[in-house]
């Protein structure tokens, strides 16, 4: 049975109306044209590969439903588990499933905590015991790791390949309606075509092996261990992702109304209107992000702790909070963008093509809509994609003081706050830590060479177009807004 | 010059008081004081009789905004707002859970915010600023192209990993200096060089690629160029033409957060044990004492516009095309 | 004859750009010698600016390339090749040997160094001055270029000049060195014309007491018929044409030349059309075994597309072209006279204005256009800048009134405040029958339609986003005309056509378009809405000659053919001289003198008026009279000059001029001005 969780929902919604822009973008130029202009980068395309392969991670991860039970209900009523999974749990397939006592290092077959076991003699002895799951294919010592996860990595990278050169052909196939099959060959061969696509397969193909080789590892082993309680560490740091992405986009999406409507309106209309909602960002803005963030989330708490008719399940639970975290950061952030919005529209109003709008009597939604909105988007879209991830960053930071996502709900953040004491453990435990190391960097390191890519494509002034004021102090108002300081 | 200030004086009015209700509905209306004492109290001891109690004790027992069941004055002083929000607009804090004086507790730790906050500014800015100009010297070559590229990969990082790496790295490894602690004059500088140093680095990343962003749209301007005419060298050109007006954005973007360095950095100072108003707000956060959470909003937001009206005040002195007005 | 102090040969610089190698100076050859002028002239995007910047090797790096030549300087053993020096030994020749002056005074100098420091700055490095001297080594140098109170001035920073003040500390800077060869990129295009002239005769006056060399770079023929000694006439980065002044004046060799004489407005071509040349530069990113101007050349035969042309002359005079060349006997050099534009038949004869043709087009009766000036803690008003201080006009049905004057004058503003953009503080506008000031909205926005505008810019007047077929219906879809979008896109084909462009501009976007088409397109968008007044703000001011020449004939025409009036703003008294009907001289917010354009450009009464018309240099030696040197810079619009506003400034102020504004003079049932110098009326 499908359950659409609220950040599903949103997200749904969110690929809606990029499928929409997608649609429009194909018919008209200059909505076209700056895209392309990103995937004439190789970085620009490289870094999309990269966050397209976390995307459908994270979209696999927000199909969410609840799996049919074996035996039906006693009304004949097919029965439905009350946990809810995803479609990535169902790939993941027993993986979370598999856990050991405690610690295990990646590609351990034994524990990585001694324990004192009694043999049958009576006598007790402090052993490493061998893991239920991590290596337990292995029969013999576990001198024969290293080459059964040589030989099982490789088969995984060979079958991810093989995945890869499938795509690939459909690629080339796509690409070689317009110039016959041989010249697009070569032209991708030598990084000819017009976008970057050798660059776009080279990261895939990267990607697939890696994620072949994982794959099948993750089968047999813990690839990045397990955590105190014995979990797989992997499968944390992979599930992790949806939060990540939820954050960085929905926290966007919710705040981007505000932001539009008040920054344009201000700018506009000038005047008492410009006056009351300038009074409002300054407000707002005055409060130290961090702080107005913990505030609101503490009251979040005892809310919700007083409200539970809000949620049926834990996860609905932590959804719901996470939603709450979006919307709370939303409210912080909007201000940067208005203001931005703001001293755009109000250069915009100067501008003759506004004036002769006006001289032939086109009204004021009509100029908004028209003259102003279109011509303000690059900013807003510079916006996004550099507050994309900041906010990943900030999560972290977040859930590390307290007032991040829900205890429950798997992130890099709680990974960290979780393994905040292992480093000071003898020996060290150390790949939690590392596996959301990992995974944060290549997520907002493609960010932000996306975003690096997707400014100079945007903004005119780098294109050697007329100058104006500065975005910059904003950008770093937005880094350090929610106090990574 | 003086009218500005006392317009902007003024207009912090209106904007604090917006800050206070913002504050008020979410800490009293959003839940109300019933169910915060239900929270706080835990499940186990709840009855309408705790309840109370709790509230009597902190004076959450009275009417919102209307207290009918005073005289004169009182029936508008004796409320929750008029306690709990108005008293703040006089920096009157009240005092915490644990009954300490909130105003006191902050004048204490202040000291140790400082000691912390200022330096990492000071070096952050040197280290930075130096940087920025060596990358915009060698620009589009090799050099720049490789630390831009550094830059993004630094600032790709999550502050946090600076920390756990650098207390790893330092007080582990290498026993240089105690991990975490505090203690006041001299000897705080043994607790203060390891946080220091961790939060200038992680600040190069963002904060030299910004400045670089800064230097070279000024040296593609069309003074440069007269400069460049005149016969001056390239490093005079970048140090008395591009650097003084490209020091104009930084100077008062460091401006503005100037005040704000009194609050102290709220990661930091919790792992590092240094007892600043950082710590001392996660502590609040930690053990839910709204009283303290909403002094520090509100000191926060005074302190954040008078760092706007010195940002105004400092664009006079340091560029003279500014003359408020 | 005196050995050169610079001489370039075949100058190559080249620029990388997404297109491939831009061949922005494509083999130049010139020289300068001590005392002398030489102007290299050419339209936007010939490579003039680009060779400057190469004489200093200031080429914007890392896209510039010096890709071949020799530019030599100094003479005999003290020769140097500066392609061929090192960085360091250049710096010594920047500033000191050869000296700068750049286009655009507002951002040529740093913002927060003050006048004294940037001045100092060169006298130190390259004069080796130190301390007290080089003050009044600065303040001596701003009094050689005429700055008031120079030791004032030392102090302040750039932002408190005008524009013309800061051009002169630029050129101060350029002189602080003691060149031996000053370079002036387009020294007066930021300018007013009565500012110009003042820094025309001060680079005048400077050349020849220092005895320099000095390049002057410019778009403006009328700049160079000014001071220019010899003329490089450049094309798309090569030099066309080289020629003593007076000679290539009288005598245009090459047909770029010729052409670009041809198409300049003036009074003499009145009624009939300008001469246009057609098409476009050619990429530069291409080489071409050819003329560059090949394509655009109504002489041009096969040879000129196949092979290039060589140089036929010497190093002082000669010029590019096939036509010239012994080696094509057939094909003789055209004659001296510069032959008559093909359609000047279209001419039509010039009538004066009827006296009582009914009501005025658009009547503007006492408008006055003042902005609030806001002080103190709460924000009191305390004074208001008086923008347009009470204008009157009156436009006869099927001409055009040019107004005229300099920028901040106010002629922008009342222009919007006719087309009801911004809301007059006073005064009533008509536009037929029909009151507009108090109108209600609806009747504001049907009237809208009668009354449209098109402006300088013709970059930012179209909504990028927009194809030009939506950027053409979206007048008539706002007031409901043209039936439905099916008929509104044929009507915006139509309008295409009118305006001289093909039906399949309809689905492109305004940056596909060069300057002078969008000038078009702009035109097509307000006819879409059949006005019968159209104001135009300066329309052709940001286009090169030739461009001009096209959007002029097509207003002209289209005034013939649908009897539009015009409200013509400019600065452009040649402009004026061959689009006007009559013109209205504006000053400080007020007109100061009106008349029809012959009364006004044959018999100027108000001082200012003189000024305006001695300040604009002509072409023609014989229309050349004695420049009337104004004292100083337009006053503040917020603090007009008691009296005569124009009495601080004027060469023939009276004690009376400072007491009281003067009321207006006729000369005729036409002609006034208002000036206490002429008998009241009556």
């Amino acid at each position: 049975m499908p359950v659409f969780l609220w950040t599903d929902f949103l997200l749904y919604l969110l690929l809606a109306g990029i499928g929409l822009f997608v649609f429009f973008a194909a018919r008209s130029k200059p909505l076209r044209e700056p895209w392309l202009r990103v995937f004439r980068s190789r970085m620009g395309m490289a870094s999309a590969v990269v966050l397209l392969a976390f995307a459908i991670i994270g979209i696999l991860d927000s199909v969410h439903f609840r799996p049919l039970q074996a035996q039906a209900g006693q009304d004949g009523q097919p029965r439905y588990a009350a946990q809810i999974v995803s479609v990535l749990d169902v790939i993941a397939g027993d993986l979370a499933e598999r856990t050991e006592q405690t610690y295990s290092a990646p590609f351990a077959t034994r524990s990585y905590v001694q324990q004192v076991v009694t043999d049958e003699a009576g006598n007790t002895r402090q052993i490493f015991p061998r893991l239920a799951h991590g290596g337990a294919h292995l029969e013999g010592e576990s001198a024969s790791v290293p080459l059964d996860v040589a030989l099982r990595g490789a088969a995984g990278a060979i079958q991810g390949l093989i995945v890869w050169l499938a795509l690939a052909a459909l690629l080339v196939l796509l690409l070689s309606r317009r110039r016959g099959l041989p010249a697009t060959t070569r032209a991708l061969w030598h990084d000819q075509t017009p976008l970057r696509w050798r660059a776009a397969l080279l990261t895939a193909a990267v990607i697939a092996a890696l994620g072949g080789a994982i794959i099948e590892l993750a089968g047999h082993y813990h690839v990045l261990g397990t955590d105190k309680v014995g979990q797989d560490v992997l499968l944390q740091a992979v599930k992790s992702i949806r939060t990540g992405l939820l954050i960085g986009t929905l926290t966007t999406l919710v705040m981007l109304p505000f932001a539009l409507v008040l920054g344009v309106m201000a700018g506009y209309f000038k005047g008492w209107v410009d006056d009351v909602i300038q009074y409002l960002y300054t407000t707002l803005s005055s409060i130290p992000g961090v702080l107005l963030i913990a505030a609101a989330v503490l009251m979040l708490q005892v809310y919700m702790e007083n409200h539970p008719e809000l949620y049926r399940t834990t996860t609905e639970r932590a959804d719901l909070r996470l939603l709450f975290l979006c919307m709370i950061l939303g409210i912080t952030s909007w201000t940067g963008l208005c203001r931005l919005l703001r001293a755009e529209t109000l250069k915009l109003v100067e501008l003759d093509y506004v004036q002769a709008a006006n001289a032939l009597g086109v009204g004021h939604m009509r100029i908004m809509a028209r003259h102003i909105l279109p011509n303000v988007m690059h900013i807003v879209l510079i916006q996004i994609v550099l507050d994309f991830s900041a906010l990943v960053l900030a999560e972290a930071v977040l859930s590390y003081i307290g007032v991040g996502v829900d205890p429950s709900t798997e992130s890099w953040g709680n990974m960290i706050n979780g393994a905040r004491l292992e480093m000071s453990r003898d020996p060290v435990v150390w790949w939690p830590l590392a596996a959301a190391f990992f995974f944060m960097l290549a997520l907002v390191l493609a960010a932000n060479l996306f975003a690096d890519v997707v400014r100079d494509a945007f903004d005119p002034r780098l294109r050697g177009g007329t100058g104006d004021d500065s975005h910059t102090p904003d950008e770093q108002h937005a880094q350090s807004n929610v106090g990574a300081r | 010059m003086l009218a500005y200030i006392i317009r902007r004086l003024l207009y912090a009015i209106p904007v604090l008081i917006g800050v206070n209700l913002i504050t008020f509905m979410l800490f009293f209306v959003v839940n109300t004081p019933d169910s915060i004492a239900r929270m706080q109290l835990g499940a186990k001891r709840v009855t309408p009789a705790a309840i109370e109690a709790w509230k009597a004790e902190r004076g959450y027992d009275r009417p919102y905004f209307y207290n009918a069941a005073e005289d004169g004055p009182n029936r508008f002083t004796n409320t929750i707002f008029f306690d709990k929000s108005v008293r703040v607009m006089a920096f009157d804090f009240g005092r915490s859970d644990d009954g300490r004086s909130i105003s006191r507790d902050i004048l204490d730790r202040m000291g140790p915010s400082l000691a912390l906050a200022i330096p990492t500014l000071l070096v952050g800015l040197l280290v930075n600023i130096t940087f920025a100009l060596l990358l915009v010297f060698f620009r589009a070559s090799y050099i720049d192209t490789a630390g831009v590229v550094l830059c993004v990969f630094l600032m790709s990082i999550s502050s946090l990993f600076y920390i756990i790496g650098g207390q790893y790295l330092a007080g582990k490894l290498m026993h240089l200096v105690p991990i975490s602690g505090y203690s006041p004059g001299w000897d705080s500088i043994k607790f203060l060089i390891l946080p220091v140093i961790i939060g200038v680095v992680g600040g190069i990343g963002a904060q030299t690629r910004w400045y670089r962003t800064l230097f070279l749209e000024e040296a593609g301007k069309d003074y440069v160029r007269t400069a460049r005419a005149k016969g001056l060298s390239e490093l005079r050109v970048l140090f008395r033409h591009v650097l003084k007006n490209g020091m104009i954005p930084i100077l008062t973007g460091v401006v503005v957060i100037l005040p704000l360095l009194f609050l102290g950095s709220l990661i930091m100072e919790s792992f590092f044990g240094i007892p600043g108003l950082g710590s001392y707000t996660i502590d609040a956060i930690n053990k839910q004492d709204f009283a303290i959470v909403r002094a520090m909003v509100f000191l926060g937001s005074v302190l954040y516009i008078i760092g706007l009206l010195l940002t105004d005040i400092s664009y006079t002195l340091v560029d003279p095309r500014i003359r408020l007005s | 004859m005196r050995s050169p102090v610079l001489s370039v040969e075949d100058l190559r610089t080249h620029l990388k750009t997404p297109d491939g190698r831009l061949r922005a100076v494509d083999g130049i050859s010139l020289n300068l010698r001590a005392g002398e002028t030489v102007a290299l002239l050419g339209e936007s995007g010939c490579g003039k600016s680009m060779t400057a910047l190469s004489l200093m090797r200031l080429v914007p790096q890392p896209a510039g390339i010096h890709a071949g030549g020799r530019i030599l300087l100094g003479q005999g053993d003290a020769q140097v090749d500066l392609l061929g020096l090192p960085e360091v030994a250049l710096r010594r020749i920047r500033g000191k040997r050869i000296g700068m002056i750049f286009q655009e005074p507002m951002s040529a100098l740093n913002p927060v160094l003050s006048v004294g420091e940037q001045i100092a700055e060169v006298l130190r490095l390259h004069r080796g001055l130190d301390g007290a001297v080089i003050r009044q080594a600065g303040i001596d140098l701003l009094n050689e270029v005429g700055m008031p109170d120079p030791a004032r001035r030392w102090q302040e920073y750039p932002h408190q000049l005008s524009g013309g003040l800061k051009q002169r500390v630029v050129i101060a800077i350029a002189l602080a060195g003691e060149p031996e060869v000053l370079i002036a990129d387009e020294p007066t295009t930021a300018l007013d014309v009565t500012i110009q002239a003042q820094i025309l005769d001060l680079l005048a006056r400077i050349q020849r007491e220092r005895g320099m060399a000095m390049l002057l770079i410019t778009h403006d023929l009328a700049v160079v018929a000014d001071v220019a000694d010899r003329v490089a006439v450049m094309y798309a980065g090569r030099i066309v044409e080289l020629a003593p002044r007076d000679e290539l004046f009288s005598r245009p060799r090459h047909p770029y030349t010729r052409a670009l004489f041809r198409s300049l407005p003036g009074p003499d071509r009145r009624g009939g059309d300008l001469s246009v040349i057609p098409g476009t530069v050619p990429p530069l990113t291409q080489t071409l075994p050819a003329c560059h101007f090949a394509d655009r050349c109504r002489h041009a035969w096969s040879d000129c597309r196949a092979r290039p042309p060589a140089w036929q002359g010497d190093a002082q005079t000669g010029v590019l072209c096939h036509l010239y060349d012994p080696d094509y006997p057939d094909h003789p050099p055209p004659d001296d006279a510069l032959e008559e534009t093909p359609d000047a038949g279209n001419a039509i004869t010039d009538s004066p204005a009827p006296a009582d043709a009914g009501p005025a087009a658009l009547s503007l009766k006492g408008i006055r256009v003042h902005f609030p000036i806001q002080k103190g803690v709460f924000k009191r008003t305390v004074g208001h800048v008086y923008a347009v201080d009470g204008v009157s006009l009156d436009i006869t049905p099927g001409q055009t009134l040019a107004l005229v004057g300099e920028s901040g004058c106010g002629k922008t503003t009342l222009g919007r405040a006719a087309a009801q953009l911004i809301r007059p503080t006073e005064g009533r506008i008509q536009l037929g029958g029909s009151n507009l000031t108090d109108a209600p909205r609806a009747q504001l926005k049907r009237s809208r339609s009668d009354l449209q505008m098109i402006f300088q810019d013709p970059f930012s007047s179209m909504n990028p986003r927009l194809m030009v077929g939506d950027i053409i219906a979206e007048g008539m879809q706002a007031q409901g005309l043209g039936g439905n979008a099916e008929k509104r896109r044929q009507r915006a084909a139509e309008l295409l056509e009118q305006v001289g462009m093909t039906r399949a501009a309809l689905d492109r976007y305004p940056h596909e378009f060069s300057g002078g088409q969008r000038q078009r397109i702009c035109i097509a968008r307000a006819l879409a809405v059949d006005p019968k007044v159209i104001i135009c703000d300066e329309p052709t001011s940001a286009l090169d000659v030739s461009v001009q020449a096209q959007v002029l004939n097509l207003m002209q025409r289209l005034q013939r053919e649908l009897g539009l009036s015009y409200l013509f703003i400019t600065h452009n008294m040649a402009v004026v001289a061959y689009m006007a009907h009559e013109v209205a001289v504006m000053y400080l917010g007020r007109i100061v003198e009106q008349g029809r354009a012959d009364e006004i450009l044959d018999n100027p009464r108000h001082p200012y008026t003189q000024a305006l018309l001695s300040a604009t240099p002509s072409i023609r030696e014989e229309d050349r009279r004695e420049i009337i040197r104004l004292k100083g810079d337009l006053p503040s619009p917020s603090h007009p000059p008691a009296g005569c506003h124009f009495a601080p400034r004027c060469p023939q102020v009276m004690d009376a001029c400072r007491r009281s504004y003067p009321d207006a003079r006729h000369f005729s049932d036409t002609h006034s001005a208002r000036c206490l110098l002429y008998p009241k009326d009556g």
